[in-house]
Order: structure tokens, then sequence, then C-alpha cells
């Protein structure tokens, strides 16, 4: 069970890069601090950054790179 | 069907409001439509208005819009005889014209070969330039290396523009001021527009500066060309138009016949067939007018023009891609009063034009004389946020060009798409400034203005909330 879920404040797509040929952002294992850059999600074909609302570890991400995504849907999973 | 159509039935390949005004046009030629969808437009305003509907993938363009095997597929199992494109997407992809072609279906647009050399922006500089056309001071063709584009750059005077041959639409430009940008910004723009359209040619033209934006509506039968005159778009928010009207109110009637005259030699020259547009930054100091490029589909502004030649673009380009001659001779073509559209986007002026994809809560359409409403939207639409953010256009016509401003200021009042924040404040503001009712802009203009005045958008913005 996740300890604290990020939720994308925006509907569009999910990204877990900063461009499709560089890695992604976090990793499942990896420490975030919070306000760090943990997705992008594109709506109406402009990016916004996703930034952590607090600080722990990467468990999990419901969604695929390139899912469509809900406002209000969780995007990264914190232990 | 009207008499004498090679087709009969036509796949629109495109969504939001130019789908709807497509299907429009195909039902007043007596055609079946059928609209193509992704999974988040199942539920749109042209899925509602088709004949049928083909699911052809996920929301996302790549998968769906963009897709050209899942269209081509679509097109087959439904016996469909021809493609529209729209704006956007593939509209302007050679390839995608190609496999229609080669799938022995009609394209509703120019022949692949037309859109290729014009999707070559530095090709299409030299085929103008052979017409006879103006071209903005620059390379011949793709510059080969830096010491051709620094020695071009000092020769034309900076700021130069570096432009990516593949680019288009405002996309893969850069500016500089001087050689040393040059050496910086040359090899960063080839890599750019390598990785953005997968060409990496760039080519050089001289910035001008201060200019306004002219373009001139063309269709041709692949015989003949006819132009249907100019539009002005000079209102520009990140080279992204926002306001456009007919005819531009810059220029005298003796620039405006030469300017005219030489979109037709160009398109001519091409054996054009199709609706399109050749654009040109006009330079008032001096008079000049220079060709940028040629965008070989119909275009988001083509009703201003409609409203003021009496004629329907749309009609007009199937026609003649269904193996009509034109209708019309250049004579037979007038034009009359002055037309303005803005667009209208899901965007919060007060908040930096951040997208807002929404739900339309309620929708009330101004009426009256002159006044049109080209969008997608109805009452409970929730707007997919995978796509562009133009929910519609509003399009006055009026005699002339103060009782047009006037016209769009109360149709906007008469305007409401509740639920979601819209451009709507912006252009009652500049509906209202005085530079926009003196006709004092340029392409430039739009982004000073609005840096000079954030205050006004943010009151509006907040009384619209």
């Amino acid at each position: 069970m996740a300890r604290h879920e990020i939720k994308s404040p925006i509907p569009g797509t999910f990204y877990r890069k900063p461009a499709p040929e560089e890695p992604p952002f976090v990793e499942i294992g990896d420490a975030v601090a919070e306000g760090d850059v943990v997705a992008l999600v594109e709506v109406m074909k402009s990016f916004h950054p996703i930034r952590a609302d607090a600080e722990g570890i990467v468990s999990g991400f419901p969604l695929e790179d390139g899912e469509p995504v809900a406002a209000g849907m969780t995007i990264v999973e914190l232990e | 069907m009207e008499q004498g159509l090679s087709i009969r039935k036509l796949l629109i390949a495109n969504r939001g409001e130019i789908a709807c005004r497509v299907i429009r046009a195909a039902k007043e030629l007596g055609l079946e439509t059928v609209q193509v969808v992704s999974e988040a437009d199942t539920d749109s305003l042209a899925a509602r208005m088709a004949d049928e509907v083909k699911l052809i993938g996920p929301p996302h363009p790549a998968k769906s819009y963009l897709d050209a095997g899942a269209i081509l597929s679509a097109a087959r199992e439904c016996g469909a005889d021809a493609i529209h494109p729209g704006y956007g997407f593939l509209s302007e992809s050679a390839r995608f014209a190609e496999a229609v072609e080669s799938a022995g279906l009609t394209f509703i647009g120019p022949l692949s070969d037309t859109i290729r050399l014009m999707g070559d922006k530095a090709a299409a500089r030299t085929q103008a330039r052979d017409a006879g056309v103006p071209t903005v001071p620059g390379s011949d063709g793709v510059i080969k290396d830096l010491d051709e584009a620094l020695t071009l750059a000092e020769a034309i005077g900076f700021p130069v523009m570096i432009k990516a041959s593949a680019g288009g639409g405002g996309r893969g430009i850069r500016v500089a001021k001087n050689s040393d940008e040059v050496c910086r910004m040359a090899p960063q723009a080839s890599s750019e527009a390598k990785a953005a359209f997968g060409d990496n040619g760039i080519y050089i033209e001289k910035l001008i500066e201060s200019a306004r934006h002219i373009e001139v509506q063309v269709l041709g039968d692949g015989f003949n060309v006819v132009h249907f005159f100019d539009r002005e778009c000079s209102l520009q928010r990140r080279r992204q138009k926002v306001w456009e009207e007919a005819p531009s109110a810059a220029i005298s009637d003796t620039v405006r016949a030469l300017l005219c005259a030489s979109a037709v030699d160009l398109a001519k020259s091409v054996n054009y067939r199709g609706a399109g547009t050749v654009e040109y930054l006009y330079d008032e100091a001096t008079g000049e007018f220079y060709f940028i490029e040629m965008n070989t589909r119909i275009q988001v502004e083509h009703p201003v023009t409609e409203m003021i030649c009496g004629t329907d673009l749309v009609i007009g380009m199937i026609r003649v891609c269904a193996g009509q001659r034109l209708a019309l001779t250049q004579d037979e073509i007038a034009r009359k009063g002055h037309a303005i559209e803005v667009r209208l986007n899901a965007e919060d002026p007060a908040n930096s034009f951040m997208p807002f994809p929404g739900i339309v809560t309620g929708l009330r359409v101004p009426k009256g004389d002159g006044i049109r409403f080209d969008h997608m939207l109805y009452d409970g639409y929730e707007i997919p946020p995978f796509y562009d953010s133009l929910l519609g256009k509003l399009i006055v016509w009026a005699p002339d060009r103060a009782q047009a401003i006037t016209r769009l200021t109360y149709a906007l009042d008469g305007l409401a798409i509740d639920g979601l924040p819209t451009t709507a404040p912006l252009y009652s503001a500049l509906a209202a400034c005085a530079e926009v009712q003196a006709n004092a802009v340029h392409t430039g203009w739009m982004e000073t203005w609005l840096e000079q005045n954030t205050d006004i958008l943010t009151k509006q913005g907040e009384a619209a909330a």
C-alpha cells in the first residue's frame, strides 16, 4: 500500500520521460524530495511538469508511459 | 448527389471544428460522410453529424489521427472513395497523400508531389523565385555549412532568421542578431530540425522587422488557378494566429493586385489543385511583400474569405479534387465588405494562456446578420485534453472594418461557453484597443501589448469566473 500518492492536477497524456529518447525522471526505488519533477502531463499540446508534493521512495506507477490520465488520478506512488 | 463528381462517400481524417465544417460541405454536395474517431472522440459533434463513424485507435494522435494505415483501413472497410484531411494532422503529409492515391482513392488536396515540393521550405522558396514571386533576401536553398551561413548572414544584414527546411507554421525558427549567434544557433537549429522533422536542412532569411502577415487564398483545378483575395493575420501569439481579417486594411488596391497575381503565378507554376494559401510578409515601411511559404490545405481562417467573397471554399476544394473544373473565372470573383475571425481556444488568458479542457456546462451562440460561429461544441460536451485547444471560431462580416469590429464586440457579448475559461476576453480587449481599431499592428505587436496589459486580462478573467 502506497504511503503517498502523487496525483495529476490536470487531464492529458502521462509521460515518465522528459523526451522520448531520454531516461525516465524517476524509477522504482528512487528517493524523491518535495518539489522534484516526477513526470510530465501533456495537455492540449503543452507539457506540464508534475512535481512531488511529498518526499519518499518511489514504489509504483499505476499508468504506463504515454497513457491518458484524468485530473486527480494517481501517477506516482511513494512509500 | 451533385452531378459530375467522381466521388460519393467522403471520409474525414480530422476532428474538431474543421471536421464539422467539412461534413457540412459534404452534405451540401449530397455526399455520404464517414467520420474517423479516436477513443476520445466517439461522442464528438463531428461523430454526431456524420452518416457513419469509424473508430481508428487510442486518444493519442500518433495512434489515431496520424496513423495513415488505420485511416486507410477504415476507408476500405466502409467503402469511402475520398479522404478530406482538414488542417494539421496528415493534411500536409506527402506520404499520406501518396498512400491515398496508391489506394485508388481521391485525396481532397493537391497531388502528393505538390505537397512534397511546398513542404520543403527551401525548395518552395526556389519555386517562388522562379515563378517571379518576391522572396525574403536569404540563402539559395539549404545552406551547406557554417561558413556559407556566416558569409550570407553578413551580406544580407542582421538580424537573420535560421529556419528548418522541413518546418513551417512558425516552427523551427531562430533569430540571430550577430555572427556569434549564427555560429551558436546554426548547428543547434540543424540538429533540432533533424530531431523534430527528420531532416537537418536549414536556410537563412533576413528578419523583416515589424512586418505584417498577409496571405492570398487560391483555388486550382490542376489546370487553372483563381484567387479569392487576401487575408491579414498580423495578430499573433507565439507565432500562432489568433485574429484574422479579410481583406487586409493595410495595403492599397495596387499592392493587393500585385500580391494576388503573384500567388496565382506560383500556384499555376505547379499546376495547383485544391485550396491553398500563399503567405507573405508585408513591409509597410517600403511597401514590399515577400513570399514566406505556401500552405497546401484549407486553413483555419478560411471563413473570412468566404464571408467577403460569398463563396464556400470547402465545397470548392472538394469539387476540383473530384474531377470538376473551376466553376468561376477570376472576373466573376468579387469581394465586398470586411470580415474578422477570432479563434476561441480552451485557454485561460488571465493565467498565461494555460490550456484548460473541461466540460461545457452551457453554450450560448450569438446570432444575427453577418455573424457566424464555426465550432465543435454542444451543451454537456467534455473537451478531450489530447488535442489542439481550438474550440471554434467566431466570424463577423460588416460593410467596413470599423463596423466589423463593432459587430465583433457585441457578438462576443452574446457568446457564452460556460464551464471553462476561453480566449474570448482577449478579443473583447483587442476590439476595444485603439491600435487594433487603427490597424496599427504587426506580427510582434500583440505579444508586447499582452506584456504591457496583463491587468486588463486578469480583471476580465476574474469577471468571467
